[in-house]
């Protein structure tokens, strides 16, 4: 394969430096891409592919009745990310998760930052992510945040922003267990070489960190799914496997007694840990949505009354509310009095007038988000937007301003990518994914997602985004 | 194991012996076609009277042709019973329970089912004899039978999917019998005629008997086959066989006496069972055929439903057995 010919001026490329001499920690793998044949690795890219759809390594497209289940396409080339590097994400992650569930068990109990004027109280109380509910409940063993996966950018120069703290039920940990597992098969020798450190114990850390919820000596552990339809169905059930656990949906569960039972063949049987991964307001009909038919009546008893863990705790969604996230480095300073290692993404919020004012200002440069969608909805995305698109938005700013945040567009790193026969940029995020059980753990490799369009800057699966294996280095 | 799962893994157990078996029933008539005195007309009917679907087969059909009545058993969407339909429930149960299968087991399934999926008609139809596509459907879930035998533990996720692969073996080794039923001869009087003789052969060879009922039986004839198909207890495809092999996965899931019952499907197998260990050929024939085999199909609706209750079926009264 011939590199000679890619171009990435002006952006920063996680493989080649500006004078196009490729950094050190990629050499190895540059040395073996040098001399592959360009139809070599249009072989690889295709059995890659095969194996996913043979696994069944897919996800559903929602509203899409022809073809509904996609493989999320995932490119050969990985991503590397040398020791030293990692070592600061890790020690920037660990911190961040630390002051986010000091802050989470703050506000539904003494609400210590809200008095102290720290944060608005008006922007928690009146975000739909904040649950009356779970006012005065502390979880098990005090922990809310029991797994994240923290979006990260690289601007131009390189450095790492976190974009998004997502802390409700992050899902792709699969992708990144399976996809290491197709690169294995594909470039094992330079894999070996390059000294990458394994991710494949995660599952076993998942499952000891669950336990760890319960005093039981044995806690029976289940995975909460919504079901088949649901898109990330593949990863719930690969978890569930890899575990051992049970995964279950919400009919194979009842309360009875502030206790959680599962319908067996055999009868009633306790479970005592739950990896949920259906939306708060699903969770029970009782205390929230009163529609749900996904949720387990009586959970949320069950939960307060300390007989059944549940991972994430509900109501951890308002810390990773957009607006919230702007008080991150705050709130790192407060709770732990340190000066937050991970930056955040410059944010304007429009609910304060004169950041407001230059939103509207200047909207034609800014990416507007929603506070709480998520998926690459709800958002502008400026300089590549219309006049029209503009004005809307101006327009629907101004009707709600606290729901909308802004901030300037970054320039993502690119990382080489195969495109049918050649190698060419495209832009890349990174999510590692961290557990917090009697330790806060992070797992050294994280699921890098790719914006597959030439020059395009999403990089969602649900928008045509691809993925890649990421190597952290020893 | 959870009700749904259970539920999930017997009905797997079924719609793939259900895809087997009727890549089965193609098969026999294709045998018996093959070998029919030239001028005389190829019947096709009779696999889908003996399906049992024929009112779904009349709404769309009007004639019984090769081609329509072949599709509708292969590839038609709308029939919940087509070999595709059929892969593709499979492939869904599969899924819901994935975490209990072993991933040779569901990486094979998916793969069939990704198979049949992207097969069209066309692609069968243009070998001209479609009967290696056929078997490759056969192959496909005795190589999944054999992974599951070297790959799945013995637990109780494994007895109930070979309860659902058993029942459904029963019940289409009896439909087998009645493609012969429905077959008919030109005129009474070829009864035991060489064509006759081919029929049951045909018959014979479509459920992988043929070379063992030459050695256990010798000449061919109608009672023989039938005792053999319905009776015999060597015979890993014979309905007793089969009920046999599904009481003890039974007995196995709910950890009961060989001739007791704890439950209404143990209850209701164990007798029709039991009916059948004491009757011969001559009961068979005595009670005809064809109403013979009709009921031994109706108990085995009977029994799946009472599976169903017994231990799938959310109960309304919680925490009426094995109370903590």
């Amino acid at each position: 394969m011939d590199l000679s010919n890619y171009q990435c001026t002006g952006l920063y490329d996680e493989m080649f430096q500006e004078d196009g001499s490729c950094r050190p920690h990629y050499r190895p793998f540059e040395k073996l891409l040098i001399k592959t044949h360009p139809k070599k690795l249009k072989q690889l890219q295709f059995s890659a592919n095969k194996t996913q759809l043979a696994m069944g390594m897919t996800f559903n497209v929602y509203h899409n009745e022809e073809g509904l289940e996609k493989i999320l396409h995932l490119d050969i080339i990985p991503r590397i990310i040398p020791n030293t590097e990692w070592l600061q994400l890790e020690a920037g992650l660990k911190q961040r998760i630390n002051a986010l569930n000091h802050f989470i068990q703050d506000i539904y109990n003494d609400q210590n930052i809200l008095n102290d004027g720290i944060v608005p109280r008006d922007l928690i109380e009146n975000s739909k992510d904040f649950l009356k509910p779970c006012m005065g409940v502390t979880p098990p063993k005090g922990i809310w945040c029991h797994i994240t996966g923290t979006d990260l950018i690289r601007d131009k120069n390189g450095e790492y922003f976190v974009l998004e703290d997502n802390l409700r039920c992050p899902s792709g940990v699969s992708y990144m267990l399976e996809s290491r597992e197709i690169i294995k098969k594909a470039f094992p020798n330079v894999l070996n070489k390059s000294g990458v450190m394994p991710v494949s114990n995660y599952p076993a850390r998942l499952l000891e960190m669950l336990q760890h919820l319960s005093d039981k000596e044995k806690p029976v552990v289940g995975v909460l799914t919504p079901g088949i339809y649901n898109s990330a169905y593949y990863e719930h059930s690969y978890l569930a496997l890899q575990m051992g656990a049970e995964l279950v949906t919400g009919e194979d569960l009842i309360v009875k007694d502030k206790k959680v039972y599962m319908q067996t063949t055999k009868g009633f049987e306790p479970i005592d840990v739950i990896y949920r991964r259906i939306d708060d307001t699903f969770l029970d009909p009782l205390v929230f949505n009163p529609d749900s038919m996904l949720g387990v009546t009586g959970i949320f008893e069950a939960f307060k009354a300390g007989n059944i863990a549940l991972a994430n705790a509900p109501g951890t969604g308002v810390a990773d509310d957009k607006a919230v996230y702007a008080y991150v480095p705050d709130i790192i300073k407060y709770y732990l009095n340190e000066e937050p290692i991970l930056k955040n993404v410059p944010t304007y919020l429009c609910r304060r007038p004169e950041e407001r004012q230059y939103v509207l200002d200047h909207i034609e440069e800014l990416v507007v988000k929603e506070t709480n969608a998520a998926g690459g909805y709800g958002m502008l995305i400026g300089p590549k937007a219309t006049p029209e698109e503009h004005e809307k938005f101006r327009k629907l700013i101004t009707d709600n301003p606290s729901n909308y945040i802004a901030q300037p567009t970054l320039s993502l790193s690119t990382v080489p990518t195969l495109i049918e026969d050649t190698v060419e940029c495209r832009h890349v995020d990174l999510r590692p994914y961290i557990l917090y059980g009697d330790q806060i753990d992070v797992v050294p490799g994280a699921l890098s997602r790719v914006a597959l369009k030439k020059g395009s800057l999403v990089v969602n699966s649900s928008q045509g985004g691809g993925s890649k294996d990421t190597w952290v280095l020893y | 194991m959870l009700s749904r799962v259970a539920n999930s893994i017997y009905w797997l157990g079924r719609y793939l012996e259900r895809a087997e078996n009727y890549a089965r029933f193609i098969d026999v008539n294709f045998n018996l076609m093959l070998d029919l005195p030239p001028g005389m007309k190829a019947q096709w009917e009779p696999l889908i009277l003996a399906t049992g679907d024929l009112e779904l087969y009349s709404k769309t059909h009007e004639d019984f042709d090769r081609r329509s009545v072949i599709h509708f058993m292969t590839l038609d969407k709308s029939n919940p019973n087509s070999i595709l339909s059929t892969v593709t429930y499979a492939r869904e149960n599969a899924r819901i329970i994935r975490e209990n299968l072993s991933k040779e087991t569901w990486e094979k399934i998916n793969e069939l089912y990704h198979v049949l999926n992207q097969t069209t008609e066309r692609k069968i139809w243009d070998k001209k004899d479609p009967r290696s596509f056929f078997e490759h459907i056969k192959h496909s879930t005795q190589l999944l039978y054999g992974l599951a035998d070297s790959t799945v533990a013995r637990t109780e996720g494994w007895y109930f999917r070979t309860l659902g692969m058993y029942l459904e073996r029963a019940d289409k080794t009896s439909r087998i019998l009645d493609v012969k039923y429905h077959m008919l001869l030109p005129t009474p009087q070829e009864v035991g005629s060489p064509l006759d003789f081919l029929h049951w052969t045909a018959l014979l060879k479509s459920v992988s008997a043929f070379n063992t009922y030459r050695r256990m039986y010798g000449i061919i004839d109608a009672g023989g086959v039938l005792e053999f198909l319905i009776f015999n207890r060597q015979f890993p495809r014979s309905v007793y066989f089969c009920l046999k092999e599904a009481e003890d996965c039974l007995h196995m899931i709910s950890d009961s006496k060989t001739h007791e019952f704890k439950n209404g499907a143990e209850k209701e197998l164990g007798a029709l069972r039991s009916k059948l260990a004491f009757s011969d050929i001559n009961d068979i024939i005595n009670g005809g055929l064809h109403e013979s085999i009709d009921e031994i199909q109706q108990k085995i609706n009977i029994i799946s439903t009472e599976i169903q209750l017994n231990f799938f079926q959310i109960r309304q009264t919680p925490f009426t057995q094995n109370q903590q």
